[in-house]
């Protein structure tokens, strides 16, 4: 009986909470020697390679964000390409008015959370699949206003100004970086967003809703929170997004295809998890890479894929991977060892 | 055009609008699903049409009565399959799976058919239209469509009242585990409700082909449409949808007519309107967004 | 504990028989080795404090949990498997907690769709218009316009007409007032005479002994007692009730948490 036992367990008095069985210095290490490498990447691959890893790393952006909110905080928005384009439209405008693109990232990141607040107060009415669509209305009005803009190109688009006074070789390295320091910057922005506070009120809302509102867990303003940083997120995925394909148009950086990318990415590898998404980017990639010469075949087959580990494995491949051997890399939960187990591993 | 004129076109396809929400709304009410690949079953319901009609030997709008009965059956058997199945997870599950077969169908036709527009071959009454005053004409075909939705709410509005299984159906809308103790199959009716909404989408999507040209692409505008009508109109009213779809083409019309840019804006705005004023719609009951 | 020594020998003639039924809600135990039967004309009343597991036992029976172990029979044949919806048609209606009527439908048709699926049997809607004789004229008013005991009533009404032979009735008398459920509860003997067997659960003990033949006494999800209301005393019932341990409850509590 479970009565029994969680009552020995008590009786004992060593329970330990931790979060995870490897030991951080070899994550720590591991993750180190990962940055260097990258950071030196456009430097010793070929131009080919490192386009495709700023196109990994904006949709590692993406499904981050996409993670947190659906994964983290149970909202399925289906509107994020709003701010993908969004912030990729502030970028073309900051651009347009002179100010360096690279320096524009951070305004449109800011712009992003500000439109963001207000939206909230209009979605948050809305629960489950009315929520859905009623994010997805908005990114479609904010494709249709943006459209109607002439200054910023209309419908027909626009060239991001700012980027002729750097060589290729420039442009090229300088965008490299851009786009893996915000998607270092967002994954670990998520992991410490999740061991703080507010990690806690997310976990305790997503086991009961109901309870953890009761016991004073500031549930709204979590969300909100989580909502606007989501935003400000894909916003810099838009900015980035816009400096790496300079030419700016509404059907592109509005594409619903980005929402499907990041829902497909996050599901595949895991929701709830911080490496899910990002595993789910590398499939998606090598996806992507080997049916190239397919058309939009490696879209079905993710999206296929996609739904099938939504029914049958639910908490994805990487889920599935910690439940098969017991690891974590980044954990943002507790784990309670019972008192014989800690004497297990530490003789 | 003269406002009067925006006014009557809007209300013309309003009744096209309520034709495509009606599924998805009944499937919400019953299910408490919202079947993000409504708009692109549609569209396939659309295609399926356009490559019967010749096979059949008839001109494309009569497939409808293949392509209906042919989707009512596509629907029990999805409905039984996979989104029982996603629906005995969870309500995130559905979204989540819907979208992802929205994507994966949009994508197909792509593959198979390109990018390139059709549209359903009805004859020649394509031109035709009844000249009401000067400035006012109304085409043959959006008549034609008006009247079939009219007449698709009236019998579905007859059938949920008045026979066992309509009533059924409205019981285990209102409480799934109550019904069940009434000894209703509730995975049956949940079949029978799928089967009518998948049943209206073709015809919807036939009217579509009839009226304007599709792409794989257009069902992600359609969804928006038919959800926009039903929220304006409210979830479980079967008129109340024929009013929000009205409301909704009004909207788009008086929205082209100061820019043609705006249509579809228009649209949107006088949603997140009611959704900000009045979520659960003009003819909605407030029990529907918990 | 041999006072509640199961005998298995009734078995044979009786119409509904439970035995040694466990139900799990997640980790908690809800239902343990609970086993009973129920004859046809007899008005079996589950008592107990809140959380007992008495809801529990009764929605297993019905078909809207499954059971961990044990067997549920029905007139000699297993039904532990069967869906609820099933079970329905072959006689065994229960009235859910709360009421559970059809919000947006009219009083009579609440009791069409309870006599959709029916077994066959004596009652049906112009029975129950007898039974209750306020109903025939308010046949067209939604449900949700009526008093608390009007709307009991009609649940009752509302699994009467789909002909059980097993009737389980949920917290019937919770938040009505005395004289209303005396009268809910008259109903009762008139139906047992028909060769229907009951099962109540009660929460107020008083109201469970007045129309019982035999009671059924959980405790944190286990048997604690059974016997004819005759020969139990107030202060057995008692300790059966709360438990005759004063350490055993908060300690229990704090192993589930």
């Amino acid at each position: 009986m479970s009565k029994v036992k969680s009552l020995q367990h008590r009786s004992t008095g060593s329970i330990t909470v931790r979060r995870s069985r490897i030991s951080p210095l070899i994550t720590l290490s591991g993750a180190v020697v990962l940055v260097a490498f990258l950071s030196w990447a456009p430097w010793i691959l070929p131009a080919a390679t490192v386009s495709i890893f700023m196109n990994f790393f904006i949709l590692v952006i993406m499904a981050t964000m996409w993670n947190l909110l659906a994964g983290y905080a149970g909202m399925v928005s289906i509107g994020q390409q709003g701010f993908v384009g969004l912030g990729a439209y502030a970028t073309l405008y900051f651009a347009i008015k002179g100010v360096n693109p690279f320096v524009a990232i951070p305004l449109a990141i800011l712009a992003c959370g500000a439109i963001a607040l207000p939206v909230t107060f209009l979605v948050f009415r809305l629960r489950g699949g009315y929520f859905s669509v009623a994010t997805w209305v908005i990114a479609d009005s904010a494709m249709l206003i943006i459209g109607s803009i002439a200054l910023l190109g209309g419908g027909t688009g626009h060239y991001l100004p700012g980027l002729t006074n750097l060589s290729p070789d420039q442009l090229n390295h300088y965008t490299y970086l851009a786009t893996w320091v915000v998607a270092l910057l967002v994954v670990v922005a998520t992991y410490l967003l999740l061991r703080s506070r507010m990690g806690l009120v997310l976990a305790s809302v997503r086991d009961n809703e109901v309870a953890s509102r009761s016991a004073g867990a500031k549930v709204t303003s979590t969300r909100r929170m989580v909502y606007i940083i989501a935003a400000a997120g894909c916003g810099a995925a838009g900015a980035v997004l816009a400096i790496s394909q300079p030419f700016i148009q509404p059907g592109n950086e509005f594409n619903l295809q980005w929402a499907a990318e990041m829902l497909f990415v996050s599901m595949i590898g895991g929701l709830g998890t911080i490496e899910g998404p990002i595993l789910g980017s590398i499939i998606f990639f090598v996806l992507q890479q080997l049916l190239q010469n397919w058309g939009a075949w490696y879209l079905i087959i993710f999206g296929t894929v996609a739904v099938v580990v939504a029914i049958w494995q639910p908490r994805g491949i990487w889920g599935l991977l910690r439940d098969r051997f017991n690891f974590e890399l980044l954990p943002v939960g507790y784990r309670v060892v019972a008192g014989k187990e800690v004497a297990d591993e530490a003789a | 055009m003269s406002w009067v004129n925006a006014l009557v076109q809007g209300a013309m396809i309003g009744g096209f609008y309520a034709l495509f929400a009606c599924g998805l709304s009944l499937m919400f009410g019953v299910m408490k699903v919202i079947n993000l690949a409504h708009g692109d079953m549609a569209v396939v319901a659309g295609y399926t049409a356009v490559f019967l009609a010749p096979k059949l030997h008839v001109a494309g709008v009569w497939s409808f009565i293949v392509v209906v009965p042919l989707f009512a059956l596509v629907g029990y058997v999805l409905q039984r399959t996979l989104l029982q199945k996603s629906i005995d997870r969870d309500p995130f599950t559905t979204l989540l799976v819907t979208f992802g077969l929205s994507v994966v169908i949009e994508n197909l036709l792509l593959q198979i058919y390109s990018a390139n527009g059709q549209s359903v071959n009805i004859g020649s009454l394509i031109s035709k239209s009844w000249q009401v005053s000067s400035t006012l004409y109304i085409s043959y075909v959006s008549l034609v469509v008006l009247a079939v939705a009219v007449l698709m709410l009236g019998a579905l509005q007859l059938f949920l009242s008045k026979t066992g299984t309509g009533r059924q159906i409205r019981a285990v809308s209102d409480d799934r585990e109550a019904a069940q103790l009434c000894g209703a199959n509730y995975r049956h009716l949940f079949g029978v409700a799928a089967a009518i909404a998948f049943g209206t989408v073709a015809l919807a999507g036939i009217s579509f082909g009839i009226m304007t040209q599709f792409a794989p692409t257009s069902g992600g505008v359609n969804l928006l449409f038919a959800f926009e009508t039903v929220v304006i109109g409210g979830i479980g009213s079967v008129w109340g949808t024929l009013i929000g779809g009205i409301l909704l083409g009004m909207a788009q019309q008086i929205g082209a007519h100061i820019n043609p840019a705006y249509q579809i804006l228009a649209g949107n705005a006088l949603f997140l309107l009611v959704l900000a004023v009045r979520p659960q719609g003009l003819f909605g009951k407030k029990t529907a967004l918990s | 504990m041999t006072d509640t020594t199961y005998d298995h020998s009734a078995r044979s003639d009786s119409l509904l028989d439970v035995s040694e039924l466990t139900v799990f809600h997640g980790q908690l135990c809800a239902v343990d080795q609970v086993s009973f039967h129920v004859n046809a004309g007899e008005v079996l009343a589950i008592i107990g404090a809140n959380g007992a597991g008495k809801s529990t036992l009764l929605r297993t029976i019905a078909g809207l949990h499954k059971p961990s172990s044990g067997r549920i029979s029905y007139k000699g044949e297993e039904i532990s498997k069967l869906a609820a919806h099933r079970r329905v048609r072959k006689g065994i209606s229960l009235v859910p907690e709360g009421r559970r009527l059809f919000a947006s439908l009219s009083l009579e048709e609440n009791l069409q769709v309870g006599a959709q699926n029916a077994a066959p049997g004596p009652f049906n809607i112009g029975y129950v218009y007898d039974l209750f004789d306020w109903m025939h004229e308010r046949r067209n008013q939604k449900v949700r316009q009526f008093s608390g005991g009007e709307q009991q009533a009609v649940a009752i009404a509302r699994a009467l007409v789909a002909n059980p032979q097993v009737l389980l009735l949920d917290e019937v008398s919770l938040g009505l007032a005395p004289i209303v459920i005396e009268r809910i509860y008259e109903f009762i003997p008139n139906i047992v005479t028909q060769g229907i067997g009951v099962v109540l659960v009660e929460q107020d003990v008083t109201q469970g002994l007045q129309v019982a033949t035999r009671v059924h006494c959980l405790l944190e999800g286990r048997t604690s007692l059974v016997g004819t209301p005759q020969e139990l005393s107030p202060s057995a019932i008692e300790r059966a009730y709360f438990g005759s341990d004063v350490t055993h409850g908060p300690a229990a509590q704090e192993g589930h948490v």
